[in-house]
């Protein structure tokens, strides 16, 4: 009764909380981060170095006035904002914080599922994620969101194209769909996958970027020529639940990338038992670190780069990307039967 | 028990959407309830312990395939006024012709897959069933199935090029 | 009766979007108002709606005495207001024939100069802010805040200064200031170094710009373009080497140009006018001659009947005042300013026609408006 029902659903409520905890904060950390490259402090004001911020933010947020237009498609205006939010979410379901381990003498699980679909399960549920800009585009009636709204769904879609290739070459690899059987083959190969499958890797971040709607992609919501982009009729709770989805889709691109391609919760070499020291720290704050990283890298290149125009975008994923992750997949595979 | 409650609340929930596909007068509606429907089907499939259908599932239908109709329905003025035609009844008829021949072909596979028994698929050099449901899928795929897979995909690559050559008149 | 061909559009309508940018938009710089007609993304034709901003400052002018009018100036370019009063004042010194004493015209350049730079500061961020790159903006903006700094320690204000009189300058340079100008130009000279490394040789941003808006010479010339939009194409037209005024004729400066006409050229030729202000500053600064800083200036200003055009360099291109004395009233008869914003965006229609809609926020940025100076 404990196994099946109480530890799940316990997960399932720590998951949340941390994910949602971990959003409210990720703003905050690129509020601070980019400050910090373009020479300003960020928030400061609210507890020390601003670190109530997402707080007050979200207090904020949650009396402002909810504004629905007078021509709105009111029922798919409200469910937009929600279909965008509940995929980056439940996509958590299938990510392997770390292994099993002993926890008041009971054997539990860092993960709410290990499903052998798993890889294909997050890939789903994130191209279901793209109705909530289609239809916020679709539903505010407005020509900016529309554009927005039409931008980011080819958008969406062709990055999916390469992103999900990528994935083939890493399963080919791990020979299995579920993340964690995806951890467990690069312990005993004894070997990080990025290390293995770099082309894959750098595809699958360009990607993940793009499908993020993150800089240099972000079009989007490009401030500057969309004056919002699909959001622009958005406010208050709604608005807010647009920013959470997209924070919530760096987190889980980031824990994706360190789940395939740096080792998930494993240690630096994994194998070498002279670096036992590194043990110290829980597999699970591996998981974290590693992770962080990724977010960290997210907000530097929103600090650096300029935005590319939707043709170019296009160009790089369709004649660039696609073709580089086919070859990719292809040599994987040729590699993998001349080996065997 | 309580397969059967979990099976009869999705086929009620698939029934109802597609009754609300056919019947709403939006077209972007209609889509929506499409996709909830494709949804629920894949909630079926889990139910039916298959998961990598599942997911291929919400994958290819939910998440490919209707974001091109919403395109569609998105871009294109649907609101042109209905084609008049002699004889107001037509598609009625039409439409139930289809649907017996669908019910007939229904019948057909039900009766048919009665008559057989299923058994655990088996790979040859190895003892016992196969692990997981991928591996079943892709094992069937690359043996019983395969010269239907490779015509689908040929099939696939042909509407590919005659879609480009449609939309790209100088080439 | 003739059937229609059936072609691409017989099944679809193939309706052209028209959307307005502005005149509430984040990128078109204040109150600019941008009809697009769109065919997908790509701008068919567009509609370049002005007037927004528009306070009658030349028609306020002429009931004003020749003294207050300075101030009026400051709210045209509000982002170089300095160099608004100096091409007032050279204008009016013109009409009546005054000598200006050379400490103020050296000071006159050092001002104009800091307001170019201070100028390009604002547009090298808001366009890289436009384009994407919001780094870039603080940075620049960050050096601005050193100009306002010696403009506020000049003459107390920081904005709107109205540091100029007629006849020479309201106050003498504080001590210590030319100190903390050459300073400046110590910090800038590697600030603008920073700017490029981050935007002249990234791929994005060429690939955003190089291409994009080209126009060429005689057609700059001949839609009245002027300062870095004319020179990017490739004319080597600078009011400071043509026609100088204030001290330019004893500094030694180069007019940097481009060759494409892009957008590219455009940011190009600005960032190098960036490096030659500060050459100027430091050889105008080193040089300061000592002396009064008003010439000849009757306590009344009445210039004798007659009119007169003179024209500077603004940070934006062409400034020039057109202004008509009847010899007999304390206020211009007739006042006009060739605002260089103004006859710039003229070129915008020309410049989107074809582009995309991203393009036409780079364009407007590339251009270089302030709609202060364009509605008056």
């Amino acid at each position: 009764m404990i196994d099946q029902f109480v530890i799940p659903l316990l997960k399932i409520v720590v998951v949340l909380n941390a994910t949602l905890l971990g959003v409210t904060y990720m703003v905050l950390l690129e509020r601070k981060v980019i400050a910090w490259a373009q020479s300003r402090l960020g928030p400061m004001r609210v507890g020390p170095y601003g670190i109530l911020q997402p707080i007050a933010d979200a207090v904020k947020l949650v009396i402002k006035e909810d504004i629905t237009p007078v021509r709105a498609d009111k029922w798919v205006f409200t469910a937009a904002p929600i279909i965008s939010m509940v995929p980056a979410l439940i996509v958590y379901a299938v990510i392997p914080f770390g292994p099993t381990i002993h926890l008041f003498g009971r054997p539990v699980s860092l993960y709410i599922a290990d499903v052998n679909v798993g890889l294909l399960y997050i890939v789903s549920v994130a191209s279901v994620g793209v109705y909530g800009i289609i239809l916020a585009g679709y539903a505010s009636n407005s020509k900016y969101p529309l554009l927005a709204s039409l931008r980011a769904s080819a958008q969406l879609i062709s990055y999916e194209v390469a992103v999900t290739l990528t994935l083939v070459s890493v399963i080919l690899m791990a020979r299995s769909l579920s993340m964690v059987s995806i951890v467990n083959a690069q312990y005993n190969a004894g070997v990080w996958f990025a290390f293995v499958q770099p082309v894959a890797f750098v595809i699958f971040f360009i990607g993940g970027l793009a499908e993020t709607n993150r800089a240099p992609f972000d079009l989007p919501e490009a401030e500057q020529e969309l004056t919002g982009g699909f959001h622009t009729e958005y406010s208050g709770m709604r608005f807010a639940l647009f920013f959470l989805a997209e924070y919530a889709n760096m987190i889980v691109v980031s824990s994706v990338a360190t789940t395939l391609f740096f080792g998930g919760w494993l240690r630096p070499f994994p194998n070498v038992a002279a670096l036992h020291v590194l043990d110290v720290i829980p597999s699970w704050m591996w998981f974290l670190i590693k992770s962080f990283v990724f977010l960290y890298i997210f907000i530097w290149v929103r600090a650096t780069l300029p935005r590319y125009r939707y043709d170019q975008l296009m160009r790089i994923g369709w004649k660039l990307l696609i073709p580089l992750a086919i070859a990719n997949l292809v040599v994987t595979g040729i590699v993998k039967v001349l080996i065997a | 028990m309580g397969q059967a409650i979990a099976f009869y609340t999705l086929a009620a929930f698939i029934l109802g959407f597609a009754v609300l596909v056919v019947s709403t007068k939006d077209t972007v509606h209609s889509v929506l309830f499409l996709v909830l429907d494709f949804l629920f089907v894949a909630a079926l499939y889990v139910l039916l312990g298959a998961p990598f259908l599942a997911a291929i599932q919400v994958l290819v239908y939910a998440g490919g395939i209707v974001v091109l109709y919403l395109f569609v329905v998105m871009l294109v003025n649907l609101k042109r006024p209905p084609e008049a035609h002699q004889d107001p009844h037509r598609r009625t008829k039409l439409g139930f012709g289809l649907a017996v021949a669908v019910l007939l072909e229904l019948g057909a596979i039900a009766t048919y897959g009665m008559t057989r028994t299923g058994s655990p698929l088996v790979v040859p050099g190895t003892n016992g069933p196969l692990p997981g449901n991928t591996e079943q899928v892709g094992w069937l795929l690359y043996t019983s199935y395969l010269i239907p897979f490779e015509i689908a995909s040929m099939l696939l690559l042909v509407a590919m090029i005659g879609a480009i050559v449609l939309a790209k008149r100088e080439l | 009766m003739e059937t229609p061909a059936v072609h691409h559009g017989a099944m679809f309508d193939t309706n052209e979007l028209v959307i307005n940018m502005g005149p509430q938009h984040p990128s078109t710089h204040g109150v600019l108002r941008v009809v697009l007609r769109l065919d997908g993304e790509k701008v068919v034709d567009a509609d370049v709606v002005i007037g927004y901003l528009h306070r009658g400052i030349e028609k306020l002018s002429e009931n004003r005495n020749w003294t207050q009018i300075i101030l009026l100036t400051d709210r045209m370019d509000y982002v170089a207001a300095a160099t608004n009063n100096v091409g007032y004042c050279e204008t009016v010194e013109k009409l009546m024939s005054i000598e200006v004493p050379r400490r103020a015209r050296y000071v006159r350049t050092i001002l104009c100069e800091l307001q170019r730079i201070a100028s390009h500061c604002l547009w090298v961020g808001t366009h890289a802010m436009d384009i994407g790159a919001m780094t870039v903006f603080l940075y620049a903006f960050r050096e601005r805040e050193l100009i306002l700094d010696l403009f506020e320690e000049f003459c107390g204000a920081r904005l709107t200064y109205n540091s100029m009189r007629i006849g020479g300058l309201p106050l003498d340079i504080p001590p210590g200031w030319d100190k903390k100008v050459l300073e400046f130009c110590m910090i800038m000279g590697s600030k603008v170094d920073e700017y490029e490394e981050l935007l002249t040789h990234n791929r994005i941003w060429l690939e955003r710009t190089k291409g994009i808006g080209i126009i060429s010479g005689p057609d700059a010339v001949a839609l009245g373009l002027s300062g870095p939009p004319l020179r990017g194409s490739g004319v080597p037209r600078d009011i400071r080497k043509d026609e100088p005024y204030a001290a330019y004729d004893e500094m030694a400066f180069d007019v940097p140009v481009g060759s494409a006409g892009d957008t590219y050229d455009r940011y190009l030729v600005r960032m190098e006018e960036f490096r030659q202000s500060l050459r100027i500053i430091r050889q105008a600064t080193e040089g300061i001659p000592e002396g009064p800083i008003v010439g000849k200036v009757p306590r009344l200003i009445k210039p004798p009947a007659g009119e007169t055009y003179h024209a500077i360099e603004s940070p934006k291109g062409e400034l020039g005042y057109f202004i008509v004395s009847d010899g007999k009233s304390t206020n211009p008869y007739r006042f006009r300013v060739r605002p260089p914003s103004f006859c710039n965006l003229q070129g915008l229609r020309a410049l989107i026609r074809g582009h995309l809609v991203a393009d036409v926020v780079a364009l407007i940025g590339s251009l270089d408006v302030v709609l202060g100076e364009v509605d008056r």
